[in-house]
């Protein structure tokens, strides 16, 4: 096989651009492992002609959040003939918007929190107590405010007391101008990586999620020692098995490709409740994505230098 | 927002498309780095043996004394063998810390206080009281207050740490009036004073005040640097103290890194001998004079009504308070969407004030840039005002942890 090179795109200007590059860092070095020659390249006003340039035989996206996700840059990939792992730009852009998503998923009879999405000009036009009392009305308590797009659970809320709403929508609208609430899901969070090798969507065994002080928010989330991580999750072999399906039909309902992670949770009553997707998950070294790899036996360079394979002769 | 969060966000500073005005870089751009180099070059064929090799942990002696030819500047008489170098100010504030404070002792700070030596009270487990500001610095009676407060709770207060200089962040310099005042009320409550000095130079008409260890050798630590004068990536920085503290001062540096760098230091000691160096912190001083100029002309005439802000005199920094009910700490993502970064005010404080100010450095964008940035920091303040509006005040929760950028955040 001849040499391939391989372009990592991470960084970017989102707010994830710390997680992104963290990610891009530990994906060059998994796929260097697998005789790759790889380079990590930021996206910025460099990025078109170094790729019309260099051409790379393969990019891989680790870009999270706005572009790297919401399917502009895999676009521009498309655009350019540049072969890629992970999803196209349409089923990106379904994935990332976290309402469609949802949507999409309850339509087609699987179980999602109850959800609302206000754009932060409802607030300003209705006046913010009278909304805000509606959204308890329907939702109860605790919920969840979060953007309605994004990741890393930038700008995610866990309201338990009414009285933290106005802070917490605050929070919420500096990242994007709607914001989707949900009523809380109680049960074990888990996140389920799907991976395509050549036999259809399949899934990893599941990760389970449990943060030191409850709520897998972005410090629990990229601080080492802050989240106990079990993999497999301590899940009964049906539950597992259930959101391992759950897992699949979304990356297959929403279109997606090669890649992805469905977060989850699944209840005491054995229902799971769909969360999000994840078009470009993390791979860093409090990621859940390595975990479910490693726990299925393989390693991270393998299935990424499978993906890259399976990129290029998709392109070919 | 959690401190890491915060810091995550400051990833994204550093991308040319961001204004960033969070950091504290010095515009090293006005530097001779022809000469330096060629100079960098003589220093190791004529003395590489020298400065490749281990030397004494107090530092070199021909720098020590040219630090105090540096300090005269300012009033102090001082002698070299009451100089110890350190990796930067940083190292001294540290070391000075370890020294004097145990677990649960006091420290008495301005509020705001620089980043930098919270951090160091806060790894030693020292508790930090702040004081009163005005546009005249530390107010003396706000000091005598908290010492008389905290003798009455037994509190031990092992020393006042002050910047009194173009502070950091809050732009403001202890008016000459006051110095002996606050020297004065240290005395007389039997604590100790640490003078944090690295922008004292950097008047920006060229102006100098007198140092407070000019006039109290006894009871007053100083430290001083060449981050801000010279070059910050060198990391050489003094401590000027009484000759007891020295003494044990050069024990703990040793402990911590042996020696100084000594090729660092030779450097250092060359481009004193050599250049003009006075006249390299003129001209660093009139770039940052059209950078202060660009930003305080720009604030007046973008931001919104109900904010204000300091007007330094010298030094890196304006320290601005927003209207209230707004978070300067919860604003961060929008103004990192908007492409411009500040640093948030509760990172300056030990006790959580500081949700309605910010940090805007000057030191290093173009005028051009701080102009842009200025005026993509309004417009995000006019939407987040708008959301304030909206919602009404939200009240700031407290953090712990790191929660300010590091200098480089440019």
């Amino acid at each position: 096989m001849a040499e391939r090179n391989v372009a990592v795109l991470a960084g970017g200007l989102s707010h994830e651009r710390e997680v992104s590059l963290r990610s891009g860092r530990r994906l060059s070095a998994a796929l260097r492992g697998e005789g790759l020659v790889v380079e990590e390249w930021d996206t910025d006003a460099g990025l078109l002609k170094r790729l019309r340039e260099q051409r790379p035989d393969a990019a891989v996206v680790a870009l999270h959040g706005g572009e790297g996700e919401n399917g502009s840059i895999q676009t521009v990939l498309e655009m350019l003939g540049i072969p890629f792992v992970g999803s196209g730009a349409q089923a990106c852009r379904r994935g990332w918007d976290k309402p469609t998503a949802k949507a999409l998923l309850e339509n087609a009879g699987h179980a999602t929190p109850d959800w609302v999405v206000l754009p932060n000009s409802t607030f300003r036009e209705l006046g913010a107590q009278g909304v805000l009392d509606a959204m308890v009305e329907r939702l109860g308590l605790p919920m969840i405010v979060k953007p309605d797009q994004g990741g890393s659970a930038l700008g995610t809320h866990v309201i338990r007391d009414a009285t933290e709403l106005p802070a917490a929508m605050v929070g919420c609208f500096a990242y994007g101008d709607t914001v989707l609430a949900e009523r809380f899901a109680d049960g074990v969070e888990v996140a389920v990586t799907v991976v395509e090798r050549g036999d259809g969507p399949v899934a990893l065994p599941p990760v389970e999620i449990v943060p030191e002080n409850g709520v897998y928010d972005y410090t629990a989330r990229y601080t080492a020692g802050l989240t106990d991580f079990f993999a497999p999750a301590r899940l009964s072999d049906d539950n597992a098995k259930t959101v391992g399906e759950l897992a699949v039909a979304a990356h297959r309902l929403l279109g997606l490709r090669d890649i992805s992670r469905t977060d989850a949770i699944v209840c005491a009553d054995g229902t799971v409740q769909f969360l999000e997707v994840n078009l470009s998950p993390g791979l860093t070294e409090t990621s859940t994505v390595p975990m479910a790899v490693e726990a299925s036996g393989a390693s991270l360079g393998e299935v990424f230098a499978d993906l890259v394979d399976r990129a290029i002769r998709r392109a070919d | 927002m959690t401190a890491s969060e915060i810091r995550a966000l400051f990833a994204v500073a550093s991308r040319p498309e961001v204004v960033s005005l969070a950091g504290g870089m010095p515009n090293l751009a006005a530097l001779p780095l022809d000469t330096l180099s060629t100079q960098m070059a003589e220093l190791i064929s004529e003395d590489g043996l020298v400065a490749l090799q281990y030397g004494s942990a107090h530092g070199v002696p021909a720098l020590r004394e040219q630090i105090c030819e540096v300090m005269a500047l300012e009033g102090i008489s001082a002698h070299p063998d009451d100089v110890v170098v350190t990796v930067g100010s940083q190292m001294g504030l540290d070391m000075v810390t370890r020294l004097f404070c145990d677990p649960g002792d006091t420290v008495i700070a301005e509020g705001p206080s620089y980043v930098g030596a919270l951090g160091s009270f806060a790894a030693y487990q020292a508790d930090v009281v702040h004081v009163a500001m005005d546009d005249e610095g530390l107010v003396p009676a706000a000091l005598e207050e908290a010492l008389t407060q905290a003798a009455r709770r037994d509190r031990r207060v092992k020393f006042l740490y002050t910047i009194p200089n173009f502070h950091n962040p809050a732009g403001v310099t202890l008016a000459v009036a006051r110095r002996a005042e606050i020297l004065e009320i240290c005395r007389r409550h039997d604590v100790l004073v640490v003078e944090d000095n690295p922008y004292g130079l950097l008047g920006l008409d060229s102006q100098t005040y007198p140092a407070l260890r000019s006039t109290d050798p006894d009871n007053v630590v100083y430290l001083g640097s060449f981050s801000k004068t010279f070059a910050s990536g060198l990391r050489v920085g003094w401590v000027l103290a009484p000759h007891a503290v020295r003494e044990k001062l050069v024990l703990a540096a040793e402990s911590a890194t042996l020696c100084p760098p000594t090729l660092n230091q030779l450097v250092v000691s060359r481009y004193l001998s050599t250049h003009d160096w006075k006249g390299q912190i003129k001209t660093f001083c009139e770039n940052y004079r059209e950078r202060r100029d660009a930003m305080l002309a720009a604030l007046e005439q973008h931001m919104p009504g109900g904010c204000t802000w300091t007007r330094p005199d010298g030094g890196f920094y304006v320290w601005m308070t927003v209207p209230e009910g707004i978070d300067t700490k919860a604003m961060l993502p929008r103004a990192v969407t908007a492409r411009v970064a500040y640093a948030s005010g509760t990172g300056f404080y030990a006790d959580g004030l500081g949700s309605r100010q910010m940090r805007l450095s000057y030191c290093y964008p173009t005028p051009e840039r701080i102009r842009e940035g200025v005026r993509r920091l309004a417009a995000v303040l006019e939407s987040e005002m708008e959301l304030v509006r909206t919602f009404g005040s939200v009240t700031a929760r407290p953090l712990s942890g790191p929660q300010a950028p590091s200098p480089d955040t440019a």
